[in-house]
C-alpha cells in the first residue's frame, strides 16, 4: 500500500499512544525517583518516543528499523548509572524494543578469560545470559590494556562487537565509566566507538538534587531528619564536596548510614524504651559527630 | 522412515520460530535446556551425547537457538533434539524434549527374528542406518 493513501483517521494519535503503553507512567516514576539527570532522562524520553513512533510507521506498511540501542554511560562515580542502566531494561522491555527486560550487569572478571582459549566462551556464555534483556558493562575500559599486548580483553572486546552487530535486535550493551578513560578506550577501539549511538554523560549534582537525594533514600527506609538535623546535614553536603573522593549519591548513601549508626548507639545509651519516632528522627547532633566537621 | 520422539513429533518438524517458543516456554517454566546428538535412531537408544553444557541462567531463547544452529553446523547428517530439565526436589530429571535436526534419509529398520530354543522366535530392531557401520559413519 502507498504511504501516501492511507487514511489517516482512527490512528492514535503519538500522545495517547506514549500514555496508553504505560510508558508514562514509567518516565514519570523515573522522574520521581531518579533526582536531576536532565540529559539523562531527556535522552530516554527521545529513545520512547523514536520506539513509538516506530510502532506507528510499521503500522503503516512503512519501513521501520529498530534503531541500534547500545549505548556508553559516562559520569563520576555515583551519579546513578548502574541504576539508570536497570531502569533503562524496564523501559526498554515496556516498549516492546526487548523481550526479557532483565539486566546482566558485568565487569571485566566475567567477560575475561585467565588462560588462552578461555576468553571466547566466557564471553559468549555472557552474552547468552544477557540476550533479550540488557547488557551492562561496568567499567569497560579495563577491558582494552595497551601496556600488555597479550592481553586477552581485545579478545572480549572482539567477540562483543560481533554480537552487538549480528544479535542488535536480541541485546543492548551499555558500557559504562568514567568520561575520561572512555574517551581514550573509544580513541583505541574506533570500532567500539562507531557501534555505540548514544553516548550520555551523567552531570554531577548539585547541592539540592544531592539533598533531595538524600531525602528521599531517607524516606525510602522509614527515617527523616528533624529541622536542625536538615541544616547540618545540608552544611556537611557543602564541606563533604569540597573533599578528595566525593562520590555523589553514593557518599550520600554512605553519610546516612554512618548518620544511623550514630544514631542507634545515641538511642542505645539512653534507659528508656524509644518512642516510635525516637526510632525515626535523625538529630543534628547525629550528623555533626562527623569527622568532616573536624577541621572547623 | 522418519523418527518420531518426544514433544509435538508426529507434526512437521518445527520451524526455527516454533523451536523458539517452545524453549520459551522452558524457560518460563525454569528448566535448563540443554541440547543432545546422536546418530543411533534406536528407539532404546536413550542417552544421546550433549552438545555444549546444559544452559543454566539463560532468559532468552534466542541463545540457545544460536547453540541449536551452532550444532546443526557441526552435526548436520544427526539427529538433535532439545532437552529441558526440571530440577526441582523430587522432579530432577527431562520433563520435555524434541527433534531439531534429522538427517536428510532415514532409512528406517530391520526386523531381527532370532531363534530360540523349542520355536521360540524373539523379535529386535536394528536400524538400517546403524547396520555394521560405526558411530560417525552412518548417515
Amino acid at each position: 500500500m502507498d504511504a501516501a493513501t492511507v487514511p489517516t483517521t482512527g490512528i492514535a494519535s503519538p500522545r495517547s499512544m506514549f500514555a496508553s503503553s504505560g510508558v508514562q507512567a514509567l518516565l514519570d516514576q523515573l522522574d520521581d525517583e531518579l533526582i536531576g539527570l536532565a540529559p539523562v532522562k531527556g535522552r530516554i524520553r527521545d529513545i520512547a518516543a523514536l520506539l513509538l513512533i516506530d510502532r506507528l510507521r510499521a503500522e503503516q506498511g512503512l519501513q521501520s528499523t529498530p534503531p541500534s540501542l547500545h549505548m556508553c554511560f559516562t559520569g563520576n562515580p555515583g551519579t546513578g548509572k548502574t541504576t539508570v542502566a536497570l531502569r533503562m531494561a524496564e523501559v526498554l522491555k515496556q516498549l516492546g524494543y526487548v523481550r526479557k527486560g532483565h539486566m546482566v550487569a558485568v565487569t571485566r572478571d566475567d567477560l575475561v578469560g585467565q588462560f588462552i582459549g578461555h576468553t571466547a566462551p566466557k564471553t559468549k556464555e555472557i552474552i547468552k545470559k544477557a540476550m533479550g534483556g540488557v547488557l551492562f558493562i561496568d567499567e569497560a575500559y579495563y577491558l582494552y590494556r595497551p601496556e600488555n599486548e597479550r592481553d586477552y580483553g581485545q579478545e572480549a572486546i572482539e567477540i562483543l562487537l560481533q554480537a552487538m552487530e549480528n544479535h542488535r535486535d536480541d541485546l543492548v550493551v551499555i558500557l559504562a565509566g568514567y568520561r575520561d578513560r572512555m574517551d581514550t578506550f573509544f580513541s583505541s577501539n574506533p570500532g567500539m566507538a562507531s557501534r555505540i549511538a548514544h553516548h550520555i554523560d551523567f552531570p554531577d549534582y548539585d547541592q539540592d538534587e544531592l539533598m533531595h537525594i538524600a531525602q528521599l533514600m531517607l524516606r525510602n527506609l522509614n527515617y527523616r531528619f528533624d529541622d536542625t538535623a536538615e541544616a547540618a546535614f545540608e552544611r556537611y553536603l557543602g564541606l563533604r564536596r569540597q573533599q578528595p573522593h566525593f562520590a555523589n549519591a553514593r557518599s550520600v548513601r554512605n553519610a546516612l548510614d554512618r548518620i544511623r549508626l550514630r544514631h542507634a548507639t545515641r538511642l542505645f545509651a539512653t534507659d528508656t524504651a524509644p518512642t516510635r519516632d525516637a526510632l525515626c528522627t535523625l538529630y543534628a547532633e547525629d550528623v555533626l559527630a562527623s569527622r568532616v566537621f573536624a577541621s572547623d | 522412515m522418519r523418527i518420531t520422539q518426544g514433544t509435538f513429533s508426529y507434526l512437521p518438524d518445527l520451524t526455527d520460530s516454533q523451536i523458539a517458543a517452545q524453549i520459551d516456554y522452558c524457560l518460563d517454566q525454569g528448566w535448563a535446556v540443554g541440547i543432545e546428538y546422536t546418530d543411533d535412531p534406536h528407539p532404546r537408544n536413550t542417552f544421546w551425547d550433549m552438545y555444549g553444557n546444559p544452559m543454566f541462567d539463560i532468559r532468552d531463547a534466542t541463545a540457545i537457538l544460536i547453540e541449536v544452529n551452532a550444532c546443526r553446523a557441526t552435526f548436520p547428517q544427526y539427529y538433535i533434539r532439545v532437552t529441558a530439565f526440571d530440577s526441582t526436589h523430587g522432579t530432577e530429571s527431562v520433563v520435555l524434549s524434541f527433534i531439531v535436526n534429522r538427517p536428510d534419509a532415514e532409512p528406517g529398520f530391520r526386523l531381527i527374528r532370532t531363534e530360540e530354543p523349542g520355536r521360540t522366535v524373539r523379535y529386535s530392531i536394528e536400524s538400517y542406518a546403524v547396520q555394521a557401520r560405526p558411530e560417525g559413519a552412518r548417515y
